[in-house]
């Protein structure tokens, strides 16, 4: 029955009191951690995400570093407290593993790697509290992660979900409730400026005649939620700024 | 855009955890009310400045907001449109939602109706009439709560306007005139509307004269949580409840853990449960166990307090069950989990006077209802629609009001109507919306399309039908080819060229889903332009048509098998009788002469190779009525005649449909529409099998071809009919045949049990089925002639179209027995005949009588009141014995049939035997008491014909 349920009502409200293209509540911190050269924490809506850069450094394992670029190395985990019911373990199964290699690989896209050969990027990412929309919530952590240890990138990578809502109203940033009420999710890692499609990838299928408006709500959504950090990076750069004075003389 | 504050919300799920929900709080929600300086106008606002609401209690216009109590209990009320102007909370919608979905869908329809002018304001997501719940306060409190804080937000709002609070809970509104928010009753408010007659009858009285200290009938039912905790500790069950149609004293419930349905008997074992609620039962120990009495008894209970007669015959009930072999689990019924009442149509019994008036239900599971009327002078000459409200202890019927007439009683149309609201089937005119789809006449065949689809002009191709047949939807055509082959097509009228998915054509045809045929009435599912022109595959035009083509060997072996497009042009269309006369006479050797030759020998040479395989040949009573095409009124009944080229096309048709489904499965292996016919269980064959051990056959059942043979073996000769009925006992055992997506199912469930093949689907009649539609889209995706889209590859969207399919096809069918059943009895009015008959089934105070000639089953009620009886019953052989004279099922008697129209309101044949000879309990037959010939029966037939045969003169004479 839950299948049924209509995750638009006919006014045209989410469960949540959202409507169909608007972003969950995002509130972000850079430099939350002090031992990691970056960090960041990210709230997109209930699901919290804490990430944490190391490096550019030596590469440990001698035998896997490249003369021409950098090896970024991803590790994604979840706290056991962070679902409904209690995890049993945060890292190293299928999921994790799947989700590492994914954040990895949008990562890989947009650090310009070419700057640090023989060395290493560590990014860990840890969920706090996951109520949809995780792998979004890792990918813009580990952005504003990335920029506050200063390493160059190409642009920001954004990610975001979105999904068919009653099945023909295209619907973003997908909370836990309707992720299970729900059909597909497609999750797209992106380019917000030039438009460039690092990842996506899709819970379950729906028809084709239905990929594009998804998809361009899903690069929508990238595109705020690239307005929404670029805000919290300059707000944050300006607050660390002013206590050396050259900040205050930009405005 | 909007501020947001997260809150908490506890769910408990199974193992109590603790689930966290965000809930966005906005500034942009618009009060609705045009005007309306303070807030952005909302286009989606039907709220209107010119209406005004008339009612004495308030001098001035206002806005009525609900509470949720009234649009659960008095929708009747507001779908009139009399009260308009309405503002519905959100509080309100999502409770009404979460506590019944039928009068949810009816508020969505109020609300999409602009000329109602109601307007759902969201008032848990706006900033200021948002209030976070409270630990200590109930979820009721808190929404009336809400419901309080929104209405006064209104008020200061605008405080130009007025708002009035119509709610049915004391407290709620107590609180609310408190707090100076204008409230009242809806039954206050309806009492001082303008034209208040109309709606009064409506108004959902729960609370009526419960004040009455009447003596209490009923034993009180437990309370919910005694249910459930009963429930979950398995004293309790529960089941749906179905009551029984010949006894209104006794009802089945369906209960999980037991095999055999739990019977429940009397008054206090009923306990005021309805047909279809979810009750809960208390099964007694197995001492207390009793068998279904085999006693039919109705009800003729005349007011509301006497009860003598129910208490009498319970008696009698409890005299008739006896503990024997056949007990059944019993128990009794302890409470209502939930009720299912509907709406249900009958007419009013008129034998008192006064407001108060018993209904009765055309539907005989469904007892009698009491309803309040100020107009039933008026309601007694009509039939009429009424609910049930409540049932309370101290009432020996529920009460109800009244909903709405339909028209007289008797008359053809109401009658008509009356089937179909019965039956649920859509019935109103084609929208505009839907007719604007349609092609523009005159229509013509593009060279477009010409390129699109295989030309097959040049073939003879011919349509054989029924006579008068308009939706023409299938045609065959069989040449010979190279190496003494043959080439057979089946060529279907193309729908879905004309019907376009998404379309609100297609949209229409999907939710009627199938074409309901009434006597004399046909309502279609595709508008008759369609249906009969463009659609149809008439003789002589050019049609488009959707091709299957086989090519065969002489021993019909498929060798090769093409689907395509194609036009074609019809050259004949015939009906079975001139199909047949044209195989027959020798002397005709055209082209379609001869391919109809063939096609009968290939199709003699399939059915016997599928009745081999196991296929049933089943038998029912179908009867077609000849209408008087100016009075409508029945001439006479007849079964319906079979020719040899019925059979043909039926085979034909049956290969078509069988080679599309394997094809489209093979493509869409998740979401090919298929048709499976399951098999029966065991139990279910428990009649047929008793039936035939008294007649001394042993009836196989364990699997469909073993069954098809012993039906086959079960004949003798001193009683030819006797197989017929055998066969038509089997047809009773059967479940219904269903669609199915096939990803919904594994593969051995997709066996058609009836035709015994592994695949099957519906393909030959898209005119008239909406499946058909479907499988032919998704074979025209597999020979690249359209393209799909996405519902058509959900499998959840497909499965809730096959729902709805199964559940429309059901009642189309149970309508157009019932149209036939109405029509019988019309067609019996004055009359008296004797008639050949036979009996179905014996039971203990009755015989159970089918006249197979005119399809009619029949009561004969063997003890008469207050005597005793000269029958004594057999349990052992079940047979009734008086005298040196036996019935057996399926005995033949000549019986007497009348029709009794000495209460208007309620015909009933009753029935005299006739033959064989009781002597103190038959009658004379008829022939000799008119004029003692030996021609018994033939002289009213023969009048009839004549008289038919004479009104056809007189419509020549008059053209």
């Amino acid at each position: 029955m839950s299948k049924n349920k209509e995750l638009i009502s006919k006014i045209g409200l989410r469960l949540d009191g959202r409507r169909a293209d608007e972003l969950r509540r995002i509130r972000c911190k850079m430099g939350v951690f002090a031992q990691p050269d970056g960090s960041a924490y990210i709230e997109q809506g209930l699901t919290k995400v804490l990430a944490a850069v190391y490096g550019p450094h030596q590469v440990k394992n001698r035998q896997k570093a490249q003369h021409d670029t950098c090896i970024i190395n991803t590790q994604f985990s979840m706290a056991v407290f962070s679902t409904n019911e209690r995890k049993k373990r945060p890292r190293g199964d299928r999921k994790s593993t799947e989700m590492s290699l994914h954040l990895q690989q949008a990562l890989a896209a947009v650090i310009e790697t070419d700057l640090y050969p023989w060395s290493q990027i560590d990014v860990y990412v840890e969920v706090l509290h996951a109520d949809g929309g995780i792998y979004p919530a890792c990918v813009n952590a580990a952005t504003l992660a990335i920029i506050d240890a200063g390493i160059p990138i190409k642009e920001y990578v954004c990610a975001c979900t979105a999904t068919l809502a009653n099945n023909e109203i295209p619907m973003l940033d997908i909370s836990h409730q309707e992720e299970v009420l729900g059909g597909a999710t497609l999750t797209v890692a992106a380019l917000p400026m030039s438009g460039k499609i690092v990842l996506m990838e899709m819970s379950q299928r729906f028809h084709l005649d239905h990929l594009p408006k998804v998809l361009n709500k899903a690069l929508e959504g990238c595109k705020d939620i690239k307005v929404i950090l670029d805000e919290a990076v300059k707000n944050h750069v300006a607050e660390m700024g002013s206590s050396t004075g050259w900040a205050n003389s930009r405005t | 855009m909007f501020t947001t504050k997260s809150f908490i919300k506890k769910n408990k799920i199974g193992n109590f955890l603790k689930n966290v929900r965000e809930h966005y709080i906005r500034d942009d929600i618009s009060c609705g009310v045009p005007n309306c300086t303070k807030c952005k106008a909302e286009a989606s606002s039907f709220l209107s400045e010119t209406h005004i609401n008339k009612c004495s209690l308030y001098n001035f216009n206002h806005f009525v907001i609900l509470d949720t109590n009234i649009i659960l209990d008095q929708m009747d009320v507001l779908e009139e449109p009399v009260i308009s102007n309405v503002i519905i909370l959100h509080t309100v919608y999502k409770e009404v939602k979460n506590r019944s979905l039928p009068i949810y869908k009816r508020l969505n329809a109020i609300l999409d109706n602009p000329s109602r002018h109601f307007y759902v304001f969201i008032n848990d997501h706006h900033q200021d009439t948002f209030i976070p719940e409270e630990d200590s306060i109930l979820i009721n409190d808190h929404n009336d709560r809400c419901i309080r804080a929104a209405t006064s937000w209104y008020i200061k709002h605008l405080p130009a306007n007025h708002f009035v609070l119509i709610t049915d809970d004391n407290k709620n509104r107590q609180l609310a005139i408190a707090g100076q928010i204008p409230a009242c009753t809806i039954a206050e408010y309806v009492k001082h509307l303008e034209n208040k007659s109309l709606l009064e009858d409506k108004l959902s009285r729960k609370d009526f004269h419960t004040e009455s200290k009447g003596k209490e009938i009923f034993p009180p039912h437990l309370s919910t949580a005694q249910l459930l905790n009963g429930i979950k500790q398995g004293i309790l069950h529960q089941g749906t409840f179905r009551a029984s149609k010949d006894n209104f004293l006794e009802g089945f419930i369906n209960v999980e853990g037991f095999t055999d349905p739990v019977l429940v008997q009397g008054r206090s074992g009923l306990n005021r449960a309805v047909d279809g609620d979810i009750v809960a039962i208390e099964i007694f120990k197995k001492e207390q166990w009793v068998s279904p009495s085999e006693i039919i008894l109705e009800d003729d209970g005349v007011s509301e307090e006497q009860i003598e007669d129910v208490e009498e015959k319970e008696k009698v009930l409890k005299n008739t069950t006896v503990q024997d072999s056949e007990i059944k689990p019993t128990g009794k019924v302890v409470g209502i989990i939930r009720r299912k009442w509907k709406q249900y149509c009958g007419i009013l019994q008129g034998n008192s006077d006064g407001v108060y008036q018993i209904f009765v239900p055309a539907n005989r599971s469904i007892p009698k209802v009491r309803i309040e009327t100020r107009q039933a002078d008026f309601l007694k000459t009509q039939k009429l629609i009424v609910t049930i409200d409540a049932w309370p202890r101290h009432s020996r019927y529920p009460h109800g009001h009244f909903v709405r007439a339909l028209g007289r009683i008797g008359s053809q149309d109401t009658e008509n109507e009356v089937v179909l609201l019965e039956h649920d089937v859509p019935h109103s005119q084609f929208s505009e919306e839907v007719l604007s789809c349609l092609p523009k006449l005159p229509w013509i065949i593009t060279e477009e399309d010409e390129k699109r689809r295989v030309d097959l002009r040049d073939i003879d191709i011919c349509s054989v039908d029924p006579p008068g047949c308009t939706d023409i939807d299938d045609a065959l055509h069989c040449r010979p080819i190279k190496d003494g082959k043959l080439e057979v097509g089946v060529h279907i009228a193309d729908v879905s060229h004309f019907i376009r998915p998404g379309t609100a054509i297609d949209l229409e045809a999907a939710s009627r889903a199938t074409t309901v045929y009434l006597v004399g009435k046909r309502i279609d599912m595709v508008p008759e332009l369609l249906s009969s022109n463009l659609c149809s595959l008439r003789g002589g035009e050019e049609r488009f048509a959707f091709s299957c083509v086989w090519e065969m060997d002489q021993n019909a072996n498929i060798l090769k098998t093409r689907f395509h497009k194609s036009i074609i042009r019809s050259r004949r269309a015939m009906t079975y009788e001139e199909a047949q006369i044209t195989i027959d006479d020798k002397t005709q050797t055209d082209s379609i002469a001869e391919s109809l030759r063939n096609l009968n020998m290939l199709a003699k040479i399939l059915k016997r190779r599928r009745r081999e395989n196991g296929a049933l040949v089943l038998a029912s009573t179908e009867v077609k009525i000849l209408m008087d095409s100016e009075t409508m009124e029945p001439l006479d009944v007849e079964v319906k005649k079979m020719y040899e080229t019925n059979s043909m096309v039926e085979e034909f048709m049956l290969l078509a449909n069988i080679s599309v489904a394997e094809k489209i499965l093979d493509d869409f292996p998740d979401c090919a529409m298929l048709r499976r016919h399951p098999t029966p269980p065991a139990t279910n064959f428990d009649p047929l099998v008793k039936a035939g051990r008294h007649l001394g056959f042993d009836i196989q059942i364990d699997c469909g071809k073993n069954l098809a043979e012993s039906l086959d073996n079960a004949v003798k000769a001193d009683n030819p009919y006797l197989n017929t009925m055998l066969r038509m006992l089997a047809t009773r055992c059967m479940l219904q045949a269903v669609y199915f997506p096939s990803g919904t199912l594994q593969k051995e469930d997709f066996y058609h049990y009836g035709l015994a093949v592994p695949l099957y689907t519906h393909f030959t009649s898209p005119i008239r089925r909406y499946a058909d539609i479907i499988v032919h889209r998704l074979l025209a995706v597999t020979c690249a002639a359209d393209s799909t889209y996405p519902d058509l590859l959900d499998k959840q969207k497909s499965s809730e179209l096959c729902q709805n399919l199964n559940y429309r096809n059901r009642m189309a069918q149970y309508a157009g027995r019932a149209s036939v059943a109405f029509n019988t009895h019309l067609f019996f009015k004055g009359k008296l005949n004797d008639e050949q008959g036979y009996i179905l089934y014996v039971r203990k105070n009755a015989l159970q009588i089918l006249i197979p000639k005119y399809g009619l089953e029949c009561t004969m009620y063997l003890v008469k009141k207050g005597e005793t009886s000269i029958f004594e019953y057999d349990e052992e052989t079940i047979t009734q014995k008086a005298g040196d004279v036996v019935f057996h099922t399926f005995d033949p008697v000549l019986i007497r049939l009348k029709l009794d129209s000495s209460n208007i309101q309620h015909e009933k044949f009753t029935v005299q035997l006739v033959e064989p000879h009781i002597p103190g309990f038959s009658v004379s037959p008829l022939a000799e008491l008119q004029e003692g010939m030996n021609e018994e029966g033939a002289k009213p037939v023969n009048e009839r014909k004549r008289k038919s045969e004479e009104t056809k003169k007189n419509k020549k004479n008059k053209k």
